[in-house]
């Protein structure tokens, strides 16, 4: 989709802005994936037992992929409240750097807080990339709108694509029922793959993936936490040794 | 209406586990992002922590299998993955060619043996 030049007047109206932002989401090559995501987070919902609506309600309050994944199999697999909370905000922490690297791009000089609360909301990875590609060609006192457009057009399409999962898991046969359980995993794998630019988080990916079926043989109830926090502090040190060299 | 619900006590748990921890990070970024350095060490380690957390969930989908997704033989689910992977390193790091593969492989892999 092409947007008005960065002069144009179409970009007055605050609801034009937001519906400009809305429609972007369909030049997103990044919805699709995220769509196939959220297709399996519904299926993984169905099939831990959670109501399509509590499904919904995760995907439109904590919208976060991998921090609804961990709470579903988490809870899914028996943890308290306390164990899938640390569990889920240390999943979250990464959103603490996204949402500062966004802000200068939205804040004008006057612009009050409150007026960013919706906007952070809204970002998690996709967003976060969308906004890098997209806030530069729209103008900067139209780009909270903007985001708010892009953000809802996100969450739309993630609030469908969980009730289609849902319902795909519920109704499908076996056979495609797990080919839907499996996208998840595959989506991370390959887009954590892809973000991962530098060796520290190379590191940190292939460590996760090995430690966690051993700390698992201790059945701890954290075991996720200890695999995670032993593998991503061994790849800082991989980090700091190098620097070192 | 129930049904679409379910009973409000998950309701309760998905605020508590779920969207206060994950959501208090974004309100932190929202008060504080002015005063942090983006590319501080302690942020490194964080995400390095984030990206492992995640491995983790990834690698237990595979290895202890939600729902139908048990009854698929292991061999099939690790090779739908590792072909995945090569189909994802082979067409430049494209995540849906990746994921089309992996799909492929899952599918006709069940549908063979079992």
């Amino acid at each position: 989709m092409r947007l008005p030049a960065l002069d144009s007047p179409k970009w007055h109206s605050t609801w034009a802005s937001f519906g400009f932002g809305f429609l972007a989401v369909g030049s997103s090559i990044l919805g699709l994936v995220l769509f196939a995501t959220y297709v399996g987070i519904g299926a993984l919902a169905h099939n831990a037992g959670f109501s399509l609506g509590w499904a919904l309600a995760s995907t439109l309050f904590v919208w976060a992929g991998p921090a609804q994944i961990i709470l579903i199999s988490t809870l899914g697999a028996g943890a308290t409240i306390v164990q899938a909370g640390v569990a889920v905000t240390l999943s979250a922490i990464r959103l603490f750097p996204m949402v500062v690297a966004i802000l200068p791009m939205l804040r004008g000089p006057r612009t009050p807080l409150r007026k960013l609360v919706l906007p952070a909301h809204f970002i998690a990875v996709t967003m976060w990339i969308e906004s890098f590609r997209l806030l530069p060609r729209v103008p900067r006192e139209s780009r909270i709108a903007f985001a708010n457009g892009l953000g809802s057009g996100l969450v739309s399409v993630c609030l469908f694509a969980t009730a289609f999962g849902y319902e795909l898991a519920a109704n499908l046969p076996d056979l495609l029922a797990a080919g839907i359980l499996l996208l998840t995993p595959l989506a991370f794998l390959f887009s954590t793959a892809r973000n991962s630019k530098q060796l520290v988080d190379r590191v940190a990916l292939v460590a996760g993936l090995a430690l966690f079926p051993i700390v698992s043989q201790l059945h701890t109830g954290v075991d996720l936490l200890i695999s995670g926090v032993v593998a991503g502090t061994l790849a800082y040190g991989v980090h700091r040794w190098r620097r070192l060299q | 209406m129930s049904n679409f619900i379910g009973d409000w006590h998950a309701l309760l748990v998905l605020l508590l586990a779920g969207v206060l921890p994950n959501e208090i990070w974004r309100v932190l970024g929202l008060v504080f992002g002015g005063s942090i350095d983006e590319g501080s060490e302690l942020l490194v380690w964080v995400r390095a922590t984030a990206t492992a957390i995640l491995a983790g969930v990834i690698a237990q989908i595979l290895v202890f299998p939600p729902g139908v997704l048990a009854s698929v033989p292991d061999v099939v689910r690790y090779g739908a993955t590792l072909l995945g992977f090569v189909a994802f390193v082979a067409t430049r790091q494209s995540i849906l060619a990746g994921v089309l593969c992996g799909e492929a492989v899952l599918l006709a892999g069940k549908w063979w043996l079992g």
